[in-house]
């Protein structure tokens, strides 16, 4: 079966090490602050300049001047800093935050990225995103494996317009867990019930079944 | 130092010279930290033909997107700008431009034009739309693409206080673009909860030191929430 978004931010937060500091995009990258292991201290990036996101306040605790990225009011936990938009963008671009994880709407076996614009619909803006991409070494992407009407996102070229090129590593969607290196994508992990066999089918660019390749758990 | 006071007790005042088809750069992220009184002050007048340098613009009826609605702004360098359903219409009734920018390189924009640096080379939009027709460079075997500076005929800030000589400090997340702006525009004027006397604010904890400044203004602030999310517990 595809894994759940709560699946998905679990196995996204594996990829957590002790100490990081941790930048999560919109979506489903929001939930993984939920599953951080016990015992593991990760500190949370926000590129509207804050370093120390906690959870959302409690009504007492709501404050205008408190917000997150995606604009939803935040409370700061106990060691936060607060700086300027330029020094936010520039820990994120100068390559200090330890895990990025953001959203797609297409990968490409160059490991290129397409996440902010689908011409003829409304363009929003591509944000934080392209700095994002650019600055950050460990990135994750989450994203659905296919649309829909079965259109694989994994692609050989992608269409839309890029937000990066050539940034993208590893990619975590409903079916797997995949690596691009060596102009194709390799899998690494499925997702519990997913064949093999359905995976290459809504795979569009070229994909290796890796040697030790095997089935995520989850409790 | 009477020389230094920059306190000034009407928004008109503040914003005397703004004249139609100049570029005015706004601090804020969302509605967070955005200097409502200018905006108020900017609508008041009818300026026409503005460019407006800001993150996002508003959302419609608060915020920049008071200045949409009543048609004062030609163009937008922006790095999200979903939130205004009136934005998109006049964009493609061809009434609005919009140079997205990405919003990191937006800051360094502000940062750099308030600086006296004319223009610096980033990776961030090689590749990408963002990068066509602009200059590249390799460094260290990387491509990065070179980007202009910005600066404002007037910036116009939000700070939390301000001491008379124009010495600004912000609270918490609404900071953002806000000190950048400030450097960034001939003229600063910068709008606070609180002025105090020169000498109340630890001169090492001032964000933006007072050079910038033109003008202090006490300002009322409705500081509305774009998205109320409280923890169910």
């Amino acid at each position: 079966m595809a894994l759940s978004r709560e699946q998905m931010a679990q196995r996204v937060a594996k990829e957590m090490q002790n100490g990081f500091y941790v930048n999560l995009g919109i979506g489903i990258p929001t939930l993984v602050a939920n599953y951080v292991p016990d015992g593991m201290d990760v500190m949370l990036q926000s590129e509207n300049g804050l370093l120390g996101m906690g959870a959302f306040p409690r009504e007492e605790e709501l404050d205008a001047d408190m917000i997150n990225a995606g604009k939803q009011t935040v409370t700061a936990i106990k060691g936060a800093s607060i700086f300027s938009s330029a020094e936010s963008f520039g820990m994120i671009r100068g390559g200090h935050v330890d895990l990025t994880v953001l959203g797609a709407f297409e990968v490409d076996v160059l490991g290129n990225i397409a996440s902010w614009m689908i011409p003829g619909k409304l363009i929003k803006g591509m944000g934080g995103a392209m700095d994002l991409v650019a600055g950050a070494d460990n990135i994750i992407v989450t994203m659905t494996h296919a649309s829909k009407s079965g259109q694989s996102k994994l692609l050989k070229q992608c269409s839309l317009p890029l937000t990066g090129a050539g940034c993208i590593k590893h990619v975590l969607t409903d079916l797997a867990y995949l690596e691009i290196k060596e102009e194709k994508f390799w899998l690494k992990e499925t997702a519990p019930g997913v064949t093999v066999t359905e995976i290459i089918e809504k795979t569009e660019g070229e994909l290796v079944v890796a040697d030790d390749v095997f089935e995520m758990q989850f409790m | 130092m009477k020389g230094f006071d920059k306190v000034t007790h009407n928004y008109s005042e503040a914003l005397a010279g703004l004249s139609d088809n100049m570029t005015v750069i706004a601090g804020g992220f969302g509605l967070c930290g955005i200097p409502e009184g200018c905006i108020d002050e900017i609508k008041r007048m009818g300026t026409t033909g503005l460019t407006v340098v800001s993150n996002n613009c508003g959302i419609d009826g608060f915020g920049l997107g008071k200045l949409l609605e009543e048609r004062q702004i030609k163009k937008m360098v922006s790095s999200y700008v979903g939130e205004n359903a009136l934005f998109e219409q006049q964009l493609l009734a061809g009434e609005l431009e919009v140079e997205l920018t990405p919003q990191g390189t937006l800051a360094e924009k502000m940062r750099a034009g308030g600086a006296g640096i004319p223009a610096f080379y980033t990776a961030t939009g090689y590749g990408t739309p963002v990068g066509e027709g602009k200059e590249s460079r390799e460094f260290k075997g990387r491509q990065y693409i070179l980007e202009e500076s910005i600066t404002g005929d007037f910036a116009i800030v939000k700070g939390w206080k301000a001491d008379r000589y124009g010495n600004v400090v912000y609270r918490h997340t609404a900071q953002n673009f806000n000190p950048l702006a400030a450097t960034a525009g001939k003229i600063t004027i910068v709008e606070v909860e609180e002025i105090v006397e020169p000498g109340e604010l630890e001169p090492a904890h001032i964000h933006t030191p007072s050079i910038y400044v033109n003008h202090v203004i006490l300002g009322s602030f409705e500081k509305r929430i774009e998205q109320r999310t409280v923890t169910e517990d």
